[in-house]
């Protein structure tokens, strides 16, 4: 896997969040019923950002949940060796709220199937809204996301690749391409 | 990531890292079952035979909720009720059965090796749920994923296991599974119902039990089995109880943060008194609702893959 081309830097990735994060409140106004929710592994982070965001913006203490797909995802039967299982953290009854979901990357969007049926076994939240960092195209089932940090388009053997300076020491967004052996 | 191991025979042999990975799963298997909804659908479409052919009622309901908790298809099949009666062999009964298309085979039988025994004529994935005199992993993982939850970690706690350590296939697997995540285990029973070849197992065996119980973190008593009473192993329960039942009295002597763990189920007032079942110390409850999240886990990371 090589890089290709740097989509966002630390700045570019901040202002991207921050829009996000404004467009989020300006349709959610009752935050009582209001919660973010990350999918791991670096939609956790995301989540948490935006939450900071919100809660500075708007003065508040809201925290946000992790939730891992892994035992909803649709390709169990094709894996030989099991992913691992994460942490699902979800500290709020979601009955009735209005819940943004972040992730990092939407492509194929069988990430998000799986992660609005796990919600659900969670309870019934009142709407499920999807923010994510990079759409980068390559729908296999008819999912869109809300909020869209930047909009690409890739091919298929590329991969949009995010760190996070909490668990890879910096901000930055990366289109890669596999090389021949990969 | 994923296992090194294809099947469940015991925890001899099994990695530290294999052992970790299952505890860990366990970990996220244990949250699922604290949700409203407590199924999740990994397991949808493969059918789980239970094959017992020894009474069991914790060890089985745990398997079944175990995978009915992961969505799959539990058959249930007991000795008693089948062609075991009519004379079936186990190698026909098990070739029947995997003919009618089953992923997994959860199997308790009274001789050790029929789990392995079963890989040898069939495709389908093997989890022992306890044979012989041999092992019961799972029952193992559970009480290391328990003491884990408890005081933080494994390496380096001393685990006192005491009891019938002859007829015991939990202190077998305790003892491998053990000392593979580096904690100190020392067994403990009365010198009749202590192996002959004790060294094979790697640890310390004793039959004094105030040694067994110096600095120990943990104690774990085993089901004496009364009958055994009449094959002279011991003369009576009432001295049982008094050198090896662990009472208040024994109790005040230990930490104050020990953990009171059995398999269950518990001769209440012979192996341990009533108050200490049911006092501060006790996790044996803690350990059978952790036995259904190290069954899912177990099941979930040896579970996956077109042809298993």
């Amino acid at each position: 896997m090589k890089k290709v081309e740097l989509l966002m830097d630390s700045h570019a990735l901040d202002l991207a969040l921050t829009r996000i994060t404004h467009q989020i409140l300006e349709r959610n106004r009752d935050f009582s019923r209001f919660g973010v929710v990350g999918m791991q592994t670096r939609g956790v982070y995301l989540a948490q950002r935006i939450t900071r965001k919100i809660n500075e913006i708007e003065n508040l203490n809201l925290v946000s949940g992790t939730l891992d797909v892994t035992l909803y995802r649709d390709d169990y039967r094709m894996a030989l060796k099991q992913p691992e299982v994460k942490v699902t953290d979800i500290p709020f009854n979601i009955n009735g709220m209005d819940l943004v979901l972040v992730d990092d990357v939407l492509y194929t969007g069988r990430t998000v199937r799986a992660a609005l049926d796990a919600l659900v076994d969670f309870g019934r939240p009142q709407t499920i809204q999807l923010a994510v960092l990079v759409d980068r195209g390559h729908r296999e089932l008819p999912i869109m996301a809300d909020y869209i940090g930047k909009k690409i388009n890739t091919l298929p053997r590329q991969e949009v690749a995010l760190k996070v300076k909490e668990i890879d020491q910096e901000d930055s967004l990366w289109l890669m391409e596999l090389e021949e052996g990969d | 990531m994923g296992l090194h191991i294809q099947h469940l025979l015991g925890l001899e042999g099994v990695s530290e890292e294999d052992i970790t990975l299952i505890l860990d799963t366990a970990d996220s298997f244990y949250e699922v079952l604290q949700r409203e909804i407590k199924v999740v659908p990994t397991l949808r479409g493969k059918t789980i035979v239970n094959l017992f052919y020894e009474n069991s009622t914790r060890t089985r309901i745990s398997f079944e909720l175990a995978e009915k908790r992961l969505s799959a298809s539990p058959l249930n099949f007991s000795a008693s009720t089948s062609s075991v009666n009519k004379g079936e062999t186990l190698r026909d009964t098990i070739r029947n059965i995997e003919a009618m298309k089953i992923d997994m085979v959860v199997v308790r039988h009274s001789a050790a090796g029929v789990p392995y025994f079963l890989t040898q004529c069939t495709n389908a994935v093997i989890v022992n749920a306890g044979d012989g005199l041999h092992e019961h992993p799972t029952q193992a993982l559970l009480d290391m994923m328990t003491i884990r939850q408890k005081l933080g970690r494994l390496k380096g706690l001393k685990v006192a296991i005491i009891g019938d350590i002859f007829h015991s296939r939990v202190a077998r697997s305790n003892a491998w599974g053990m000392s593979t995540m580096g904690m100190d285990v020392v067994l403990c029973g009365p010198p009749t119902l202590l192996p002959q070849h004790r060294e094979s197992l790697g640890v310390p065996v004793t039959d004094n039990l105030d040694e067994a119980l110096e600095g120990a973190d943990v104690v774990m008593l085993l089901r004496l089995q009364l009958e055994r009473q009449s094959s002279g192993a011991f003369p009576s329960i009432r001295e049982y109880r008094d050198r090896y039942g662990l009472d208040l009295d024994k109790l005040s002597s230990l930490p104050e943060n020990v953990l009171i763990m059995h398999p269950g189920p518990i001769n209440r007032g012979v192996e341990l008194a009533s108050d200490v079942a049911d006092g501060p110390n006790s996790v044996i409850l803690e350990q059978v609702t952790n036995g259904v999240a190290v069954r899912m886990a177990v099941l979930y990371l040896l579970g996956g893959g077109e042809n298993a």
